[in-house]
């Protein structure tokens, strides 16, 4: 074998030019495609982490109906406390969940004494949603954190109405909110912080107490509109929310429908297209590399073939056997598509490294990101056996050809 | 026990619409050992013979059998396996190896056909360079070789595997007068020195002197029929 790797790099370094341009080629693919597949993902890993870590959670539990009316926030669909019985009861039993965080969510309005304007707020118990969404802490571009996240009788204001509304840490602020029964009440709240905006379902959303919600709704019994869920590995979340689904099966109504709902964090955030589409354009771009080995490869190898007819025709004459002709033109297939996949890789973590020294900042939504990129092991292992595959694969026609030849046509030939 | 024996050899060939017989029923033998002439002009069938005693090529009818072998049985890779083992070729342009020395090109069918050990493999190709006296130039490659240089490579590859027969399709066409001789001199060495059966074709009236046996060819047919030198 190694006779014919070292023939073989003879052959590829007799035309380096070719040589160079053909493995220029993949390596500009490789580049292409790890450069794509990093900075996509990071991009991805931000806003996907923002949406679940900081707001929405892995997954999400509705009463059935609740989610299709959400930009409503209705009241008259949140969870009886029997029914959050049954699902705080199914998290306790499942090894998949971290956290959890009951969440009642309504609308207010919301004043400084001078001005008002509308609110969707968030009650929650802060301990549990700081477990539940721990980035959200770190959203704070005023004020602290306590108790968790917040304390009772304050507030955290999103910074779009704060900064509309000249609010700062300390300030006085009325939020008046419209009962389930249609009264109305009113209560001041003091501003704990302010919550930097981030783009997605409820990143501005207002945070208060979960008993301060109620004591503004003035409810009855502890009744939530969501059970927002954190998981251990995020990559479960498909078999996680089968294995919810299926534990809230029987909590059913009395027409023996299921009255429970499980939402992924996907189906509930409009970013999961964008994430959708973003994979999409991934193996569009791993297509791309598949094409250019796969037409640079075969064009080199046809080439090679066809400029040493002659040659194939002499080591066929002096009794080469055709498995190794087919092996010596595979093997230079093969040689310039783990060139071209090894320099390709060394480049790109160099360029991935240098976007890490020198981070690229871009405005998304009315956020600044700052790209982390990464390349993972796997994706640098599976992009190379692609190319590789493919660049053998683009060999096999012109090796055949040329393990098939006959010697008398091929020395013949002028 | 006769080395080669051919009997009755047609050869016909479609060119365009036209069917060109290259061979008309060809009978001969060749002993072992001997250095033998292919003569005759260009078009007269001497190199479909070669290509046919080199398993290259098939005879339409007649029976042809080399090394005990009927050759014109054997398929492709069969064919292949019987000149690895059984045959040395020399070419007319020498046909080297341009990205291999000549150390390597004489060490090529040694290493790509026959799998020989490293050590079996230098001795060999040192011995075989040393006998064409190119062992000063072992690390060239043939570009930087002359025209009788290349050549006597080209003898010393034909040679590697010790094969009991070499054909040579005019191998001296691309060489001056006196490079030529010098060939010869050198291949009728090495049949000498190695008991190697040697053939070669040619069209060159003076070249076909330096057989030991001739045979004419004119419009694929023997007119005359191994005659010999002195």
């Amino acid at each position: 074998m190694l006779k014919i790797f070292k023939l073989a790099v003879r052959n590829l370094a007799r035309y380096w030019r070719r040589t160079v341009l053909t493995a220029g080629l993949i390596i500009l693919g490789i580049v292409a495609v790890l450069l794509f597949v990093s900075v996509s993902g990071s991009f991805k890993g931000v806003i996907v982490g923002q949406i679940t870590d900081s707001m929405i959670g892995h997954l999400q539990v509705h009463r059935k109906g609740y989610v299709a009316s959400i930009d409503n926030l209705p009241l008259n669909l949140n969870m009886k406390p029997a029914q959050v019985e049954k699902v705080e009861q199914a998290l306790g039993d499942m090894k998949d969940i971290v956290a959890s965080s009951p969440r009642l969510k309504f609308g207010a309005m919301f004043s400084n004494f001078t001005e008002t304007t509308n609110i969707r707020l968030n009650g929650v118990m802060p301990e549990r949603e700081a477990a539940t969404v721990p980035l959200l802490p770190g959203r704070l571009v005023q004020g602290s954190a306590a108790n968790g996240l917040i304390e009772r009788g304050k507030m955290l204001v999103p910074e779009i109405l704060a900064k509309g509304m000249k609010l700062k840490v300390g300030d006085t602020v009325v939020l008046v909110a419209t009962n389930l029964d249609g009264s109305v009440n009113g209560k001041t709240f003091v501003v704990q912080g302010v919550l930097g905006d981030v783009t997605g379902p409820g990143g501005r959303d207002g945070y208060i107490h979960l008993d301060d919600a109620r004591e503004l709704l003035r409810m009855t019994q502890p009744e939530v509109s969501e059970i927002a869920i954190r998981l251990k590995d995020p990559k479960r979340l498909d078999r996680a929310k089968a294995d919810l689904e299926q534990a809230l099966a029987g909590v059913r109504n009395a027409q023996d429908q299921p009255v429970l709902e499980v939402h992924t964090w996907e189906g509930l955030s409009p970013f999961a297209n964008i994430a959708r589409m973003i994979d999409l354009l991934d193996i569009f771009i791993r297509v791309m590399l598949v094409g250019i080995v796969l037409i640079s490869v075969m064009n080199v190898m046809m080439m090679a073939v066809y400029e040493r007819i002659r040659e194939i025709g002499t080591i066929s004459a002096i009794g080469t056997p055709p498995r190794r002709i087919l092996g010596l033109f595979l093997t230079e297939g093969l040689l310039l598509g783990l060139l071209g996949a090894l320099i390709g890789t060394v480049l790109s973590l160099g360029l991935v490294y240098a976007l890490n020294l020198w981070p690229v900042h871009f405005n998304f939504a009315r956020q600044v990101i700052q790209l982390a990129p990464s390349i993972a092991i796997a994706d640098i292992l599976l992009i190379g056996a692609i190319v590789v595959v493919v660049a053998v694969t683009a060999s096999l026609q012109p090796a055949w050809k040329a393990a098939r030849m006959d010697p008398i046509e091929a020395l013949r030939h002028v | 026990m006769s080395l080669i024996t051919a009997s009755e050899l047609t050869k016909t060939y479609r060119a365009g619409d036209v069917d060109v017989q290259a061979l008309r029923g060809v009978d001969f033998t060749i002993e072992p050992g001997a250095f033998v002439a292919f003569v005759g002009p260009s078009g007269s069938g001497k190199s479909t013979l070669l290509n046919m005693l080199g398993g290259l090529d098939k005879p339409s009818t007649g029976t042809l059998t080399v090394l005990d072998t009927d050759i014109a049985a054997l398929d492709r890779r069969a064919a292949a396996d019987f000149r690895g083992t059984n045959l040395g070729f020399i070419f007319q342009d020498f046909n080297l190896i341009p990205v291999l020395t000549a150390y390597e090109n004489i060490e090529y069918p040694l290493l790509m056909v026959q799998d020989w050990p490293a050590d079996k493999r230098r001795a060999r190709v040192t011995e075989l360079l040393e006998a064409v006296g190119m062992s000063d130039q072992a690390a060239k490659r043939p570009d930087q070789l002359s025209g009788g240089q290349k050549q006597r490579v080209a003898v010393a590859r034909a040679l590697a595997t010790r094969p009991k027969l070499v054909l040579a399709d005019e191998p001296t066409a691309n060489l001056d007068h006196d490079t030529a001789y010098r060939i010869l001199e050198l291949m009728k060495k090495m049949r000498d020195e190695f008991g190697t059966t040697f053939i070669f074709s040619t069209h060159d009236p003076k070249i076909m002197s330096a057989a030991e046996v001739t045979f004419a060819l004119e419009d694929g047919r023997l007119v005359n029929s191994g005659g010999k030198h002195a």
